[in-house]
């Protein structure tokens, strides 16, 4: 990967490895602690299906390199797009600028290979032809249209990302990673008798882009999107108030990445902005609750080989049966903290600072059959498609809003509800947890993760879950 | 910061534009359009009294769409070198070799096209050194801290300043842009009673520093903010009338724009599917956009189709009279594009004679909501659910804050039984309006 990553990004532009030792050695010429440089170039392609017409295409170039030196708890930054050397040079003169001058010494790079291969360097932008990918959308289309009479509209995108990533620092520091990344989302709207409802359904990861067509992957988002909007059509205003609530396996786990996973990443501890800060080995959750980050599955969306400042990612238990055991840190923040960086330094790109972040976040699977845990509910709902969610990680206060959701009356989940906003409190929520399922499931590969301004990709997973008493945001 | 050259930045983009119409034109496309903004900033942040970050921005962006008679491929790119230039063009071109036939593609209609550029005193960079902005964060943090001992810790405050060009070019002779600037100072505070955490922030922006607030009331009002959330409770589940705050009734309006823009109309993705020329607000509601306004943030000649942009009622005596489109989406429902690509421009919605504590008297008892959490706004049905936090009114008058709630209704009942529209804009956003007293909800909460 280092290897294509230096063809990609730096010969392009004549430098060298010596090259970033002396723009290194150039931000170390002031009191810094760490200095990095971040090479980055990507491509993007994208294809919209509408109207039953392949309408729009589009390409997307994004390149350049970011250069950071921090001191102490200071942080300078600055980038350029143009990566000859005296661009470089004087980037680093800006960023080093927020600490004295004075040598720290100098920096010897040395390249190692990352611990993991989690994915192929492929660039899946070639991985179908122009041909294949206009046909895949059609197909998709088909399948949608051919679902149900009630399908008025259907639009669908096929999205192909190629990140190649190179990054040397003065802990010595020298690494690349080429990431590939697809997505394709199918959006329908139905209409039964002057009622319109929608619904869409997404998945992708770290691959080529016939994922979508093996397996018929691609139609199966299509069958998906319409079962829901379908069901939408049924739907019957949500009730308000608390109650008990079942969540589904997979996607709902976007539960725990607001009501724990902000919440335990490294910058909020070590300011202690965060609700779960000074925490460490207290019990935050209900005993049956183990949740981990994971850097390492093959091929997810928020899986990475090494974060964005080199560290090679890793599976890092955040809670276990219940204690809270670690947070998510970059380089900064842990040695801030005086602990190890644990794979979590992620950036949106060039263009923006690395912090830490979360990659596929999720619960591990308990003991109970999907069914007990329905049936043990009086009166509550069962939850099985969000849209997004939000946290005050200082307050604890996290929404998410359902999609798709039922009554469950009497042990048995009867009519779809319309969408409602779930709302309850971090640490509150999680000691309410009071059954989990045995079916772990991941989302199917459609997150995005927004902190600071800054998008990145991530993965979230769970059994299904029981809480025993969440605000439920409905009308009726 | 310093060392922007907006008029030679200008004239960089344009040629660069010329380069690639004529790029477009060589590689057999009919017609071409091009977008392009170049821009440098600073941004400084002072956490506890110490300077947290500094960084320097330098963003520049180059999209283009070509057309093959109705066929359409677009690129872009953030490096504005001639070879990644040349990839686009010719990755455009290839697109469009494949995308279909769609005969509403296309430039907008030559006739519509922007012929006057007035100038909108868009521009006002801020010449600061970094010692200076970081100054000014620390001035605003520290007004912060000052306010309460109860003020314990603090996100940081940050100003931060840009200065940049924007330009449109098509292959119908269009190319044109301006300069323009933006500023902004922010500040982030965390309050501590036993307990309990809270945090909440505040911050403005202009185009010229001198409209800013000053960093002290920044500072001041994220605070006062801060400290007024302390003691939060839940409420019942209840029905009952709610306030939104002025910056939170500014997102009910965008609400209401996205329910009336093209290509949710075309889509019929939309609550408000014909309610053209149909009552949608009480009769006493009159919204305007105007994209004239000097130095305002979302003020513009024309559109991102070069078309020219114009001071119209949206919404007049309660009824919606135009809809916001493209061309795109105008040609879709066999209409004339109102100069909205990109957007809308400068909302404003009439104001009462009301204050917040009027209003709240008016109210009698409810909640008054000054944070909403969450997406759930759906458009196709109306459906409105989010989360909330804020504090609860009696006899006209703040009992307790509250949080960990609901709010929900559906935007046409809401939009329909809006009873004031009080004058308290204090936000500095593209969006003006007072906070809205909505006749009932359902709250949802213990």
């Amino acid at each position: 990967m280092l290897e294509i990553a230096q063809q990609q990004l730096l010969a392009p532009a004549g430098l060298e490895l010596h090259h970033l030792d002396k723009v290194l050695d150039h931000l170390l010429s002031h009191q810094v602690d760490l200095a990095d440089v971040y090479f980055q170039s990507s491509r993007l392609e994208a294809w919209t299906l509408e109207d039953g017409i392949v309408k729009e295409g589009s390409y997307n170039i994004e390149q350049g390199a970011g250069i950071r030196a921090i001191s102490g708890e200071k942080t300078g930054f600055a980038y350029t797009d143009e990566l000859f050397l005296p661009n470089l040079i004087e980037a680093a003169d800006t960023a080093r600028a927020i600490a004295r001058s004075g040598q720290r010494g100098t920096v010897a790079i040395e390249s190692r290979p990352a611990r993991h291969q989690l994915y192929q360097p492929v660039n899946p932008l070639d991985s179908l032809t122009r041909e294949e990918k206009i046909s895949l959308l059609h197909d998709v289309e088909q399948e949608a249209r051919h679902q149900d009479e009630r399908v008025r509209q259907v639009i669908v995108s096929l999205v192909g990302a190629q990140d190649i990533v190179l990054v040397a620092a003065s802990d010595g520091t020298m690494k690349g990673d080429v990431r590939p990344l697809v997505r394709m989302n199918v959006h329908v709207i139905v209409e039964q008798g002057g009622r319109r409802e929608q619904s869409s359904a997404g998945g992708g990861g770290r691959t080529r882009l016939d994922y979508f067509t093996e397996q018929q992957r691609g139609k199966q988002l299509a069958r998906e999107a319409v079962r829901q909007a379908l069901v939408n059509l049924e739907a019957v205003d949500a009730p308000a108030g608390q109650m008990p609530v079942v969540l589904g396996p997979g996607w709902p786990g976007v539960l725990l990445h607001e009501a724990v996973g902000h919440g335990l990443e490294g910058d909020f501890n070590r300011k202690g902005t965060s609700t779960f800060s000074g925490r460490l080995g207290e019990q935050v959750a209900s005993p049956l609750c183990t949740v981990v980050d994971d850097g390492t599955l093959e091929g997810r969306r928020g899986s990475l080989n090494i974060d964005d400042e080199g560290t090679d990612t890793g599976y890092n238990v955040l809670i276990e049966k219940g204690v809270l055991k670690g947070y998510m840190q970059d380089k900064h923040n842990a040695s801030l903290m005086g602990v190890a960086p644990t794979g979590n330094g992620r950036r949106e790109s060039y263009a923006h600072l690395p912090m830490p972040r979360m990659t596929n976040t999720y619960m591990l699977a308990g003991e109970h059959d999907r069914e007990e845990i329905i049936a043990s509910v009086d009166r509550g709902i069962y939850a099985v498609n969000f849209g997004g969610g939000q946290v005050d990680i200082t307050s604890g206060k996290f929404v998410f809003s359902a999609s798709e959701a039922y009554l469950i009356e009497n042990g048995k989940v009867t009519v779809p509800v319309k969408g409602a906003t779930l709302i309850g409190n971090g640490p509150d929520v999680m000691t309410k947890i009071s059954m989990v399922g045995n079916d772990l499931q991941l989302d199917p590969g459609v997150g995005v993760c927004g902190k600071e301004g800054q998008s990145v990709p991530v993965g979230v997973g769970q059994p299904t879950l029981k809480i025993e008493q969440l605000t439920v945001g409905g009308t009726a | 910061m310093r060392g922007f050259d907006d008029k030679a930045r200008l004239a960089h983009l344009q040629e660069l534009i010329d380069e690639v119409l004529k790029e477009a034109k060589s590689q057999g496309a009919s017609a071409a359009e091009v977008g392009a903004h170049s821009d440098i900033g600073l941004s400084a942040t002072v956490r506890l009294g110490e300077p947290e970050t500094v960084e320097h921005t330098r963003d520049n962006s180059l999209g283009i769409s070509v057309y093959f008679g109705q066929r359409k491929g677009s690129a872009s790119t953030s490096d504005l070198s001639s070879t990644a230039i040349r990839e686009s063009v010719r990755a455009a071109c290839d697109i469009a070799r494949y995308t279909a036939e769609d005969e509403f593609a296309g430039l907008a209609d030559p006739a519509l096209l922007a012929t006057e550029f007035p100038d909108l005193d868009l521009y006002h960079p801020w010449e600061l050194s970094i010692d200076e902005a970081l100054a000014i964060s620390k001035e605003c943090e520290a007004a912060a801290l000052a306010m309460d001992p109860r003020i314990s810790n603090s996100e940081g405050a940050t100003l931060n300043t840009e200065a940049g060009v924007g330009v449109y070019g098509n292959s119908n002779g269009f190319n044109h842009g301006y300069p323009i600037s933006r500023h902004s100072i922010s500040c982030s505070v965390i309050a501590k009673q036993k307990d309990e955490m809270q945090r909440d922030y505040w911050y403005s922006t202009a185009r010229h520093s001198d409209d800013l607030e000053p960093a002290v009331a920044v500072g001041e009002r994220a605070a006062r903010r801060t400290l007024d959330r302390l003691g939060a409770r839940k409420l019942q589940t209840r029905q009952a009338p709610v306030i939104f705050r002025a910056e939170l009734a500014a997102g009910l309006l965008r609400s209401f724009v996205s329910a009336i823009r093209g290509s949710a109309l075309y889509r019929q993705a939309t609550f408000l599917l014909d309610a053209l020329d149909t009552q949608v607000f009480p009769e006493w509601v009159h919204i305007e956009e105007n994209p004239y306004l000097l130095r305002g943030l979302a003020s513009a000649p024309f559109d991102s189709e070069g078309v020219a942009t114009r001071r119209r009622d949206l919404v007049t005596d309660g009824i919606l009279k135009s809809y916001v489109l493209g061309s795109y989406s105008a040609r879709k429902l066999g209409l004339q594009t109102t100069g909205n690509a990109g957007g809308v421009r400068n909302l404003s919605i009439g104001m009462g004679d009301m204050d917040l504590q009027q209003l709240m008297r008016e109210m009698g008892t409810g909640l008054v909501v000054t944070e909403l959490m969450g997406q759930g706004v759906n458009t196709i049905t109306g459906d409105y659910s989010r989360g909330a936090a804020g504090y609860w009114v009696e006899n006209g008058e703040v009992a307790f804050p509250v949080e960990e709630i609901t709010v929900a209704a559906n935007l046409r009942d809401m939009f329909r039984n809006l009873v004031a529209v009080g004058n308290d804009d204090n936000y500095s956003g593209s969006v003006r309006t007072g906070s809205w007293l909505i006749e009932s909800m359902m709250i949802a909460g213990e």
